[in-house]
């Protein structure tokens, strides 16, 4: 029974997806067929029905990440016909829904590609590259309780927004899976940008970038070549601008006396 | 034998509690304190904050979740804001107002030492996130901005966009970060607890397992602290993640952890309806919608049918046409009336065969109006992104047509018993968050979950942790006593009998069934027949489960079948304890409504002199019926009056 549009015809799709035992084997693509999807189905509605099918029949259901569904937790991560969270712009793989497909396609399904996020099995992938990276700055240093009134300093409207905005990225890896050099700048230069922006971040600016960036290095995601398809498939809109910001905060760290290399 | 609970509250005057009890508990010395492990299960708000709190003060910390990293959890889904009594807006707010309204919205089923403690902490959870870096909203002036939300009529409500949980938890989640690279917390991602471990009548430690090598560990340390969430997900359907689950605090209710209140679920009135039987899932659509969007149906039935048919679409009815419930019939508080309310409402709407959308179960909520008097633009400033994911999900566009919503659940206001300390019956074993029942009796108002849980983990735990660990000696704490082998033996025996059924149905399938005998006979309305009903449909799914659950693969590798099998096992013993609850609950109070107590307008009617209590249920072993234990309620600073909103 569809929702909004009683009309949608259910869907008959051929799947190619990516099975993987575990980070030590061998992977490959294995077909399935999908039968009566409704156009009103997210995509991991769809995954859904194939791992109840998959199941009753004994086999082993497709392991993929996903938790809130609802595009914000940055869970899901399914490269979809050769695009990160598939062939809707601005949208994650939760929030992309069947009626972007037709009767009869064929969808190719794989993880992340990238070699500092190894599959864990099938299409879920370890990310906690970006966890470390984050320890080793991303933050602002400062204890529970000593903390002055929220009000005492006050933040223009405008530079508050722009913060929020660097700091809406959901930390899916999709900027990472898009580039070809499997770079992570887009990632870190909003958190750097964030927390360069707001006067609360100040203090740490400069070991901030700079141990960050380290540590990305150290992950070993590769180098930023400045074509942009990080932010072109980027969910939440991430732009471009914080890889400059970044860029500028890395120099001008470098230039100050606390520089760390 | 049912027990005397010792709430623990403090003596004195309300205002002077928390401070009095934070100069009397004892304190752990600053060199003793790196002598102390302690275990948090959970990073949403609750955990994250008081791991880092912790680890911050010097206690050695392991922290525990199974998403795979700490900078997820379902608070992260948190849309519309977090309250707290500042009165930056010189609108009449206050410590004492927020505590009442929290009081007076939960029903009057709440303890009034812990609510006033959470309003008095409320105003510092504000600064330290604005320290940590959160974005929260400005005025052009650049100081913070506020709204009302959910019913308020001050505001007081701290926001980000429509993503405030997201941001709250990125602070939480950066605190935390920095205290694993000091080595102070020891981070355990995609490590599931399974069980708690007691150790002469303490809490000592836990057992996990690895959901990617499905290895089972044991940890230990000199206390243990839940801020696992809450169990809305055993209605299958609901706004929660969907990884949300009871596991943790029911393993913790069955090692002697008493559970209150679990009949207390609250229904959101305004979620995306359900549009087929393969829904996984049901998206919130924030509440700070209501306060622009007006809600209606059709006058008649007649019309009602034409637009579930497609035949008229609802922008062409017109006014007279329409029946603007809430605004009728409670024209004081009109769309902000609480949630129960407003939930209840549209229930009731949809039962007389007004609802819309082709399933005929949903109300509109309508923009229209404010749209003509601001513009898009000022709406799309507003609500953009909450009308984008509506528009992605439904394809339908609510600047131009009205959003069709329906309620869903959408938080346990139940959970572990705790004391004023956030302990729960099991010396050192402390809950925190939603995974506790503590702060909003029978209702919850909006946006005070996301300040309840970082109340709990910024600003409370941090001291009442340190009263027992003062008189618990710094000696190193091992997983060598046998209760750590027995109880990693029983996880182990539980994993393997789940892999072992080999029978038909899947996990899903059994939660499916469980979450629709819930939302049937447990959900929005409640009688007696359908409750007992329910307790015996309950009791013989849960044996089929045993019998004829289907798995596959091994649990040495990822299998997130056998995962969530573990979970709707718990659930289905769960399930039947909230409908004990609620069969016991001769009452109706903020979202238990049982249709036999309402007043003569419909409205619930609660029964003061005899259940103004927590009902605190205590687990005698499997398939007993468990023992129900009250913690009488006093109130001292409020009246009980029968809530009205008209
Ligand atoms: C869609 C939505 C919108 C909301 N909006 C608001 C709002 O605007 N304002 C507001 O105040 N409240 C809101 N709420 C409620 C609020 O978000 C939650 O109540 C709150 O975030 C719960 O936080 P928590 O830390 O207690 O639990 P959670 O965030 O659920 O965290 C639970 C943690 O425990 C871990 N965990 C659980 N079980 C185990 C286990 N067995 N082993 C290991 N780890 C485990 C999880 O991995 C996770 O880290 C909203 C809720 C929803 C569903
Ligand atoms: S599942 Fe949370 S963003 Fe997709």
């Amino acid at each position: 029974m569809a929702g909004s549009n009683p009309n949608a015809k259910p869907m008959n799709l051929t799947l190619k997806v990516w099975r993987q035992k575990n980070r030590a084997t061998a992977g490959q693509v294995v077909d399935y067929n999908v039968r009566d999807i409704s156009p009103d189905m997210s995509f991991l509605e769809m995954l859904d029905v194939l791992n109840e099918d998959l199941l009753r029949k004994g086999d082993d259901p497709v392991a993929f990440d996903h938790d809130c569904r609802e595009g914000i937790c940055g869970s899901c991560n399914l490269f979809i016909n050769g695009r990160a969270h598939g062939p809707e712009s601005g949208t994650t793989t939760c929030q992309l829904h069947m009626r972007k497909f037709s009767d009869g396609d064929t969808i190719v399904i794989e993880p992340w590609r990238a070699n500092s996020f190894p599959v864990n099995k099938d299409l879920s992938v370890d990310r906690s590259a970006f966890d470390r990276i984050i320890q080793a700055g991303g933050y602002v240093s400062v204890n529970t309780g000593g903390a002055p009134d929220g009000n005492e300093i006050p933040v223009p409207k405008e530079i508050a927004d722009r913060a929020f905005e660097a700091a809406t990225c959901i930390g899916c890896g999709a900027c990472v899976a898009a580039c070809k050099n499997a770079s992570a700048m887009l990632f870190v230069s909003a958190k750097v940008s964030q927390l360069a922006l707001l006067p609360q971040g100040h203090a740490e600016r400069a070991t901030r970038v700079e141990n960050m960036v380290a540590q990305m290095d150290k992950e070993g995601f590769g180098a930023c070549t400045n074509i942009g398809s990080c932010a072109a498939e980027c969910p939440v809109g991430i732009s471009l601008e914080n890889i400059a910001t970044l860029n500028r905060e890395f120099l001008a760290a470098k230039a100050s006396s606390n520089n760390l290399s | 034998m049912s027990m005397i609970l010792d709430s623990k509250i403090p003596e004195g005057p309300r205002a002077e509690k928390w401070e009095k009890h934070k100069f009397n508990v004892k304190l752990v010395n600053p060199a003793n304190k790196r002598k102390y492990d302690v275990i948090v299960v959970g990073t949403g708000l609750a955990g994250g904050a008081a791991a880092a709190s912790l680890a911050e003060l010097g206690y050695n910390v392991k922290a525990f979740t199974y998403h795979d990293s700490p900078r997820r959890a379902h608070s992260i889904a948190a849309q519309g804001g977090i309250n707290a009594a500042k009165n930056y807006q010189n609108d009449g707010d206050s410590v004492f107002r927020l505590f009442y309204d929290t009081i007076k919205g939960g029903d009057y089923r709440a303890r009034e030492a812990n609510v006033y403690r959470l309003a008095q902490v409320s105003v510092n959870i504000i600064d330290q996130c604005v320290a940590q870096g959160v974005p929260f909203a400005r005025e052009y002036g650049g100081l913070l901005a506020n709204r009302s939300f959910g019913g308020a009529q001050v505001s007081r409500t701290f926001y980000a966009r429509g993503q405030t949980g997201q941001q709250l938890l990125l602070g939480a989640y950066s605190a935390l970060s920095r205290q694993i690279a000091y080595g102070k917390v020891k981070m355990y991602t995609r490590s599931e607890m399974l069980d708690v471990v007691i150790v002469d009548g303490q809490a000592r430690g836990i057992i996990t397992r690895n959901l990617i090598t499905g290895e089972i560990e044991k940890h230990a340390a000199h206390a243990v602290v839940l801020a696992t969430g809450g169990y809305g997900n055993v209605f299958y359907l609901s706004t929660n993640a969907m990884y949300c689950n009871a596991t943790a605090a029911w393993r913790a209710h069955k090692k002697g952890a008493y559970f209150a209140n679990p009949c207390f679920t609250q229904i959101h009135p305004t979620c995306i309806p359900v549009s087929g039987d393969y829904q996984s899932k049901l998206t919130l659509m924030s509440e700070s919608l209501r306060n622009d969007g007006r809600v209606w149906v059709p006058k008649t039935v007649e019309m009602a049918e034409k637009v579930r048919q497609g035949q008229i679409k609802p922008q062409d009815i017109a006014e007279d046409d329409r029946d603007y419930f809430l605004e009728r019939k409670y024209p004081a508080f009109g769309n902000l009336v609480p949630r129960d309310v407003a939930s209840r409402n549209a229930k009731m709407m949809c039962d007389e065969g007004r609802g819309v959308g082709s399933t005929g179960l949903a109300v509109y909520l309508d923009f229209a109006d404010i749209i003509k008097r601001t513009g898009a633009d000022a709406v799309s400033q507003k609500y953009g992104n909450l009308f984008d994911m509506y528009a992605k999900i439904t394809d339908e566009d609510p600047y131009t047509q009205p959003m069709r919503i329906y309620p869903a659940v959408h938080y346990t206001m139940g959970g572990l018993w705790v004391d004023y300390n956030l302990q729960t019956t099991v010396p050192g074993l402390y809950a925190t968050g939603e995974c506790n029942f503590s702060d909003h009796g029978a209702n919850r108002l909006g946006a005070s979950a996301l300040m309840q849980g970082l109340a709990d983990g910024y600003f409370v735990i941090p001291y009442t942790i340190g009263d027992y660990l003062a008189q618990t000696p710094p000696k190193p704490v091992t997983t060598e006593n046998p209760a750590f082998a027995q109880a990693e033996a029983d996880v182990r025996g539980r994993v393997q009998k789940l892999m072992s059924i080999n029978g038909t149905r899947t996990p899903d399938d059994f939660h499916k069934h469980l979450g629709h005998l819930m939302w049937e006979y447990c959900g929005m309305a409640r009688t007696a027949e359908g409750l007992k009903h329910a307790k015996v449909e309950i009791q013989k799914l849960r044996k089929e489960f045993w019998s004829d659950l289907k798995l596959s693969g091994s649990n040495d590798e990822l299998n997130q079948a056998l995962e969530k099998a573990g979970r709707v096992a718990d659930f289905l013993e769960l399930g039947e304890l909230m409908v004990d609850d609620a069969l016991n609950r001769n009452e109706s109070c903020g979202g238990h409504f049982r249709e036999e107590y309402a007043t003569e307008d419909g409205e619930a009617k609660r029964n003061d002199d005899e259940y103004a209590y927590v009902a605190a249920w205590q687990y005698v072993g499997d398939n007993q019926p468990e023992i129900l234990n009250k913690e009488e309620l006093h109130f001292e600073n409020v009246k009980l009056t029968q809530r009205s909103y008209k």
